[in-house]
């Protein structure tokens, strides 16, 4: 042993913290660490076959207490009290409620005040905290990374391995760090950010890595846009994304139910303190960005790392160097149905769509109400609005959000994951486009032929009142005849 | 996982290179909420012509697929081994397997074994020629034998040992439960449960 510790990344000051067993071996020919998790998240969609897998092999699950379920990839946001009318979707969530039952599983369905989108269930109970391995069998679970934690998706196989040992065989991440370092101007949020960090490293830019956000600007965002930027970290390749916990951190999770209380309060504090990054620890990789310049945010293409600032144009298959990039603007631009060269703000689009894990938190909602309020929306645009939680939706009606959004003329959901993937009625008809604040915008995902622009919140908001992609800087003041909410 | 050393049965001359996922079983069954039950999705687009291989007697009660080479490219859906086993495939030749099908046949107790196309062609004829023709699987001795022909295939150590041994992953890490119960057992008492149940 060394006299000294060597300095260690976030990262790996929770790795080691978790290690059951260190594989043997040593570089290529190192067997995989049989790693602990603290926590498993579990929908709907992923989990039945393991549940099954479980059944089949007489294997208890072993660990229901470090277990919590939801119901949100296939749930309506209307009629919510009605039987689910698609009968593949209402048999899954049918199935998840048997499961759940049967494996001593808590489970917020459909109609429960704590059901909503995983990644923001999770958080606002007070589970996910820093220094966790927290897993979920869906590619977002790099959300939770917000607080410190390791947290990162799986494949229905390793559903079923945590279900039965509580822990997973894994080989080491590399880490690289995210810089982030300035002052973001008005209007520019943690949205923005990341969309640029995923256009500068590409969307396989973070493969085989931990990120790890840091720098002034990050540590100047709230725990619910923290959250935006880590859940996104999957789009740029990367299976978990982290930020060291910090007071931000703590004044969110004090006195949610499943913090810690009292004396461990106390204990919880001063061990999630050790957990920044050591002075002098090396990243496998460094990235840098300034804050300062950082403007409004969006995609044009049809992968999240074609991306531009708003104020730019399309790209043409000439601006790209690289023969795949060059194929790839080609094959975006005519499934987009845009010509290189247009001015981004003159985009025009048919919806907007305001919600999903990356950005239905109240933060999201508050944002764009204030821009929203006493104007009006542009009278061809639908706009849907659907909270991560039922919990979010509570508090936001609690703060007259809903009539701010209703008096808009947006529709006004229940919780889930809606129009982020379709997986529910909440579609995109055939070339119609949508400025959505989710954060895929592969061909067909919101809906077969749908067209997605990744925006943030604000930007969703201003595109809804002007009709073509624009920022709150885009719009004239409020008018003065409207009333205020 | 059942642990195999040796499989006989009736082996299927699939006489195509590049079989990928979607052709194993096409996206519409991917909704199922089974593991188990996808025999029907097997091949289901190739099954509707009649004179596919398995619409053909003896070729539907086989156990063996020999194929040609690249077999199970494409997306990784785990469903494409689901329905290879749920069929009753127990080991499928291939001079060259994609990465994750082989890592999911793994996984799942299905012996991807990798023999060389020259070997491949002779057995085919074999098969061909005198439908019903049993094929032997040896993972003990890595020889495939098929009537006169003895072959021998390639699988990677790990996998063979734990296919002879009838471990899955999760068989595997069980081995270790001590470790994860003593692991379990120093964890800070501050750390959260889901249950019992708080609300806010």
């Amino acid at each position: 042993m060394a006299a000294h510790q060597a300095a260690q990344t976030l990262a790996e000051k929770v790795w080691n913290a978790h290690v059951v067993r260190k594989g043997d071996g040593a570089g290529a020919a190192r067997q995989p660490d049989l790693i602990y998790i603290d926590l498993h998240l579990v929908h709907e969609v992923t989990s039945p076959q393991a549940f099954e897998g479980l059944r089949l092999a007489g294997r208890p699950l072993r660990r229901p207490d470090l277990t919590i379920a939801t119901e949100d990839h296939n749930t309506p946001t209307l009629d919510i009290d009605k039987p689910i009318a698609d009968l593949t979707s209402r048999t899954q969530i049918e199935t998840l409620r048997k499961n759940c039952a049967e494996f001593g599983v808590r489970l917020h369905s459909l109609g429960d005040k704590e059901q909503g989108i995983v990644h923001v269930v999770g958080p606002q109970l007070g589970l996910t905290q820093p220094g966790m391995t927290v897993v979920c069998g869906d590619s977002h679970t790099s959300t939770h990374g917000a607080f410190g934690a390791l947290a990162f998706g799986i494949g229905t196989s390793e559903v079923e391995h945590v279900m039965a040992t509580q822990s997973l065989s894994l080989k080491p991440f590399k880490t690289m760090s995210i810089n982030v370092e300035g002052t973001l101007k008005p209007g520019v949020t943690a949205k923005d950010i990341i969309l640029a960090v995923i256009a500068k490293i590409g969307t396989g830019g973070g493969q085989g890595y931990v990120l790890e956000y840091r720098g002034s600007a990050i540590r100047a965002l709230s725990m619910d846009a923290r959250m935006t930027i880590c859940n996104m970290s999957i789009e740029a390749g990367a299976r978990a994304g982290m930020i060291a916990p910090d007071a931000t951190t703590y004044d969110y999770l004090k006195g949610r139910p499943h913090a810690p209380q009292g004396a461990d309060w106390d204990s919880a504090v001063a061990e999630w303190d050790t957990l920044a990054t050591d002075e002098g620890a090396n990243f496998d990789a460094e990235v840098f960005l300034d804050a300062d310049t950082l403007e409004p945010f969006v995609t044009w293409g049809t992968n999240p790392g074609q991306g531009v600032s708003l104020s730019e144009t399309v790209p043409a298959p000439e601006d790209f160097e690289d023969e795949n990039a060059r194929a790839a603007c080609e094959r975006a631009l005519e499934y987009m149905d845009l010509k290189a060269g247009t001015p981004m703000k003159e985009i025009r689009v048919d919806t907007v769509f305001l919600g999903s894990c990356t950005n239905s938190r109240m933060e999201d909602l508050r944002a764009a109400a204030a821009i929203i309020q006493g104007r009006e929306k542009d009278p061809e645009i639908r706009m849907i609005v659907v909270p991560g939680s039922a919990r979010v939706r509570l508090e936001a009606e609690a703060e007259g959000l809903d009539k701010i959004f209703k008096d808009f003329g947006a529709e006004w959901r229940f919780a889930g994951c809606s129009m982020c993937l379709g997986m529910n009625p909440d579609q995109l008809a055939e070339g119609e486009r949508c400025a959505s604040t989710s954060n895929r915008n592969f061909e067909g995902r919101q809906g077969k032929g749908g067209r997605t622009h990744l925006v943030s919140p604000l930007v969703a908001a201003a595109t809804a009142i002007r009709g073509t992609l624009s920022s709150p800087s885009d719009l004239d003041a409020p008018a003065a005849s409207a009333k205020a909410a | 996982m059942e642990k195999i050393t040796t499989h006989t049965g009736i082996g299927v001359p699939l006489r195509q290179s590049n079989v990928d996922t979607d052709q194993i079983i096409p996206a519409v069954y991917l909704k199922r909420i089974t593991r188990t039950g996808f025999e029907d999705a097997l091949f289901a687009g190739w099954r509707k012509d009649s004179s596919f291989i398995l619409n053909q007697e003896p070729f539907s009660k086989g156990s063996v697929l020999v194929a040609g080479p690249d077999f199970g490219t494409g997306s990784s859906r785990e469903h494409a081994v689901w329905a290879l086993k749920d069929y009753g495939f127990k080991a499928v030749l291939s001079s060259r397997f994609a990465d994750i099908f082989r890592g999911n046949s793994g996984k799942q107790g299905l012996v991807a074994a990798e023999v060389a196309q020259s070997d491949i062609e002779l057995i085919w004829k074999e098969i061909e020629n005198h439908p019903g023709t049993e094929v032997t699987v040896d993972l003990e001795a890595r020889t495939v034998t098929c009537g006169s022909i003895i072959a021998p295939f390639a699988i990677d150590d790990y996998t063979r040992w734990r296919l002879i041994e009838g471990l899955d992953d999760i068989g595997l890490t069980l081995q270790h439960e001590e470790e994860v119960t003593a692991f379990e057992a120093q964890r800070p008492a501050f750390k959260p449960t889901t249950l019992p149940a708080r609300y806010s």
